[in-house]
């Protein structure tokens, strides 16, 4: 089989480039092509499609700015704070609703039917908790991240290995040796994806509150650009957060990837 | 199985749902009890007695039906869109593997991507109207639908296909009687993911930009300080999220034996 696939492989030589590759590039370009004509041809509002030149000069006059990164950080630490409350207090309810089937039945179908309901209505609720300041904006993207931690962490804790339990049972480890030893470490991977959706979640829920009432924070930048009609900032900015969340996303997966290598 | 022990574990199995349902009444009434005690500021946590008060005003006063109507409107706009154009792109996709190798990770890292905080930018592109609103619902949801489209028509049993082979039938034939039948149950997952999203983000940019139905109310209610009523619309439109969803859940079983 081995010697077959040498010939075959020796008489059809690869392509000089990969065709995948040859389609990307010509998407992208044929993309950029037709923004530049739009942005010539005075078929929209002026600048509502801006020159890539502008966009392009905007990003690296953001890139350069400390104001920026000081919102950045403010945006960040937000974002952190929230999915520390609301990733460790879904982890910890999961696990509860998890370990026990009549607590699950009892509470989880109201988990599973808020989850989905758009977070941003309960920002006023918020602001009247919590202020006006970076308070509410953590708890809205706490509260975002929650529910799919929550939910990921019990279904994860459901899906053990009976052996694995039976087996912590038989050392008589206590509850907690229990959590730390055998339920945390063989649900690794449900725990890993639900803070990748948490993640996501409190990115969104944080940067939107931001957008609805704040005088920090990216979500603050972006609102301020549209209200001066800034337009090539505002694509700038929303070019590095998209950057920024699908890069955060796909970090976490491959951490929650590589954990199911090594644990196979 | 006797029918005493029948009877018996029936009750028990409504145990946990009635224990639920009790703790939540219980928490209700115990924020009762602190608000008027004191304990809790009521211009900060209304009684629950006043939320469920301000149901009425709200249905009659905000004219409630009109908004869940344009809200539901806005959302069949934005389904019936991210169903044409997910299923066709979905469709493209599979029939041109090049496309799909070149393209299926790109819309897979959209499906993360926050497209919710670009509704400035639709705002500039669409106006303040329901267009921006139905188009944010759109954009947002039309990954899943690709991906899952996608999903189902590769997961096509290889038995069928080779069926469809062996009665000689054309490409368009192969599509349309094999193909797509299969794949439908797993296209309607995608779609009820995708109305979902597109609910999420219909009714979040109402709240955002002040206009349209449910989610303007809410933020309507909540710039008059009117704390009950501004409870109230949010209970309301949990309780239309949920019964949406229960309505797609029951709409998927039906279809799932079908295919």
């Amino acid at each position: 089989m081995a010697e077959t696939g040498r010939l075959t492989g020796a008489g059809s030589p690869a392509p000089l480039v990969n065709p995948v590759t040859l389609l990307r590039v010509a998407i992208i370009l044929g993309v950029l092509a037709v923004w530049e004509l739009l942005a010539h041809s005075g078929w929209l509002y002026r600048d509502v499609v801006p020159s890539l030149v502008a966009i392009g000069r905007a990003l690296l006059g953001l890139l350069s700015s400390a104001d920026y990164y000081f919102n950045l950080g403010v945006t960040a630490g937000e974002i952190g704070v929230a999915l520390a409350i609301g990733g460790l207090s879904g982890v910890a309810i999961g696990l509860l609703l998890g370990a026990n089937r009549f607590l699950s039945k009892a509470y989880e179908p109201y988990l599973y039917y808020l989850g989905p309901t758009p977070k941003i209505i309960f920002f006023p609720v918020m602001i009247m908790w919590f202020g006006v300041g970076v308070e509410s904006k953590i708890a809205l993207g706490a509260l975002s991240c929650f529910f799919p931690v929550v939910l990921s962490v019990a279904a994860g804790m459901r899906a053990i290995d009976k052996v694995l339990i039976r087996v912590g049972k038989s050392f008589r480890a206590d509850p907690w040796q229990m959590a730390m030893k055998i339920y945390l470490p063989a649900m690794r991977h449900p725990v890993i994806n639900g803070v990748r959706l948490g993640l996501g979640f409190a990115l969104i829920g944080t940067l939107l509150a931001e957008t609805k009432l704040s005088n920090k924070g990216i979500g603050f930048l972006i609102i301020q650009a549209y209200s001066i009609f800034d337009m090539p900032r505002m694509y700038a900015m929303l070019i590095v957060l998209f950057v920024l969340a699908i890069g955060a996303n796909a970090l976490v997966g491959r951490l929650g990837g590589l954990d199911n290598i090594k644990r196979t | 199985m006797t029918a005493a022990s029948a009877k018996r574990s029936g009750l028990g199995a409504l145990a946990p749902a009635a224990v639920g349902f009790a703790s939540l009444v219980a928490f209700f009434v115990a924020v009762e009890i602190l608000i008027r005690y004191g304990v809790l500021n009521r211009f900060i946590v209304p009684p629950p007695s006043e939320i469920i008060g301000s149901f009425y005003r709200i249905i009659t006063e905000e004219h409630v039906f009109n908004r869940f109507l344009l809200t539901a409107g806005e959302c069949l706009v934005a389904g019936v869109m991210l169903t044409v154009f997910g299923v066709i792109g979905g469709i493209l996709m599979h029939r041109f593997k090049l496309l799909q190798q070149a393209c299926e990770t790109w819309v897979a890292a959209l499906a993360s991507a926050p497209f919710v905080l670009m509704y400035p930018l639709f705002l500039v592109i669409f106006g303040r109207n329901a267009w921006t609103i139905i188009m944010m619902g759109f954009v947002s949801a039309l990954p899943p639908v690709i991906l899952k489209t996608i999903e189902g028509l590769s997961g096509t049993r290889k038995v069928l296909v080779n069926v469809g082979k062996s009665f000689n039938l054309s490409t368009t034939q192969q599509f349309w009687k094999i193909l797509f039948p299969a794949a439908l149950p797993t296209i309607f997952v995608g779609i009820r993911l995708g109305l979902i999203f597109a609910l999420i983000n219909i009714v979040g940019t109402e709240f955002l930009i002040n206009f349209g139905g449910l989610g303007q109310l809410i933020e309507d209610l909540a710039e008059r300080y009117d704390l009950a009523g501004t409870y109230a619309a949010i209970c309301f439109v949990i309780l239309v999220s949920v019964l949406f969803f229960i309505a797609l859940e029951k709409a998927e079983r039906w279809l799932r034996p079908a295919g």
